[in-house]
């Protein structure tokens, strides 16, 4: 029984749920390795900031930022644009992440896109503590990606067979937990409208904004409508808003109580 | 840029990473009280983040040129498809991801 609550269960558990990450990460930053490399950078530089960055979209644009001229100004903007989303990551996240000590720090600073779905979505099984399970799925992500960056950096003149559309596996695997979310939150035909909501705002609301602002520019957009749709529609969303809504309407109810 | 240029611009680009992760756990710190509004967020917030990853992985596919983005919405059909049949994470991604390979190196 001792044994069950270690981290080496904890990392057994948890190892199946991290495997589409594992093919995703390795073979992008395999990618990005790749890219440092070619774009003349020392084969330490994709490694390190694979491991101290670790946000891939914002390590694809160093490697043009580096290239360019000095602006510091320019480069922690980029930085926090393409960082907004983790904004959203930590509200959902706060509940689950609280009481974790000083393992908290470095579960903040792991939350990737992938991190976040997988942590968010996967049910940890009993007999396994939760703040080992989600530091373990923290750790092996990362480690997938600098596993990557190591590669590519190392190896990548090597590769030689026709890779073109191999990362189409993170869509997959984006689509994967949009289904999986989307099952939770109900599958029947006749309610859909109403148990969806939150990701029909998401899908519709980035469609919008990608038509409207562009591929380079949609993200921010994407978030705020999401951000003010989901809020005006608290009232048909959140029960217990509807249910403090209607004490204050009917305040002899709350005097019954007492 | 020379190599101390390369340096600060990376440490700059850590810090506003870092600023985005873990500000909220900073606007909102254990032992006082979640506001219910941030609660409320913290539901309904992640399934709209599935969607605009969804969106964001495929912000540059072109309806109108090229492949017209068909090899894409075939892949998704067949994740959605094997998601439907086998539940499950490995198999529809590998299947998806293998159909779009073969699309897009063979067909388009």
């Amino acid at each position: 029984m001792e044994q069950k609550h270690g981290y080496a269960a904890a990392f057994k558990a948890v190892f199946r749920y991290t495997i589409p990450v594992l093919a995703g990460y390795v073979f992008l930053g395999i990618t990005y390795g790749i890219l440092m490399r070619t774009s003349g950078y020392p084969a330490w530089l994709p490694v390190v900031t694979a491991l101290i960055i670790y946000t891939g979209s914002m390590e694809f644009l160093l490697v043009g930022i580096l290239a360019s001229a000095f602006n510091p100004a320019a480069a922690f903007a980029t930085a926090i644009m393409v960082g907004a989303r983790h904004l959203f990551y930590g509200i959902s996240l706060l509940g689950t992440y609280r009481d974790m000590g000083p393992k908290k720090f470095y579960l903040i600073y792991t939350t990737s896109d992938e991190t976040f779905s997988i942590v968010y979505t996967t049910p940890i099984p009993d007999g396994i503590d939760k703040d080992k399970a989600y530091l373990a799925i923290s750790f092996l992500d990362q480690m997938y990606w600098v596993a990557g960056a190591l590669i590519g950096t190392l190896f990548g003149g090597l590769i030689t067979f026709d890779t073109t559309g191999l990362d189409f596996v993170m869509t997959a695997m984006f689509v994967v937990i949009l289904l999986s979310q989307w099952v939770e939150d109900g599958t029947a035909l006749k309610t859909m409208l109403k148990d969806h909501i939150s990701e029909l705002v998401g899908i519709f609301g980035s469609l919008l904004c990608l038509i409207v602002f562009g591929p380079d520019h949609f993200i921010i957009p994407a978030m705020i409508v999401i951000f003010v749709a989901l809020t005006l529609l608290r009232p048909v969303l959140d029960p217990e808003f509807q249910q403090n809504q209607h004490k204050q309407k009917t305040p002899q109810v709350k005097e019954d109580n007492a | 840029m020379t190599a101390t240029q390369q340096c600060i611009t990376i440490a700059v680009v850590i810090a506003g990473t870092v600023l985005t992760r873990f500000l909220p756990y900073v606007l909102f710190p254990e032992g006082r009280a979640i506001p219910k509004f941030v609660t409320y967020l913290g539901k309904v917030l992640a399934p709209a983040v599935f969607g605009l990853l969804v969106v964001y992985c495929l912000r540059h596919v072109s309806v109108f040129t090229g492949s017209h983005g068909i090899p894409e919405l075939i892949s998704i059909g067949v994740v959605i498809a094997l998601y439907a049949w086998k539940r499950g994470m490995v198999l529809p991604m590998l299947g998806g991801t293998v159909c779009y390979m073969l699309l897009v190196q063979l067909v388009f």
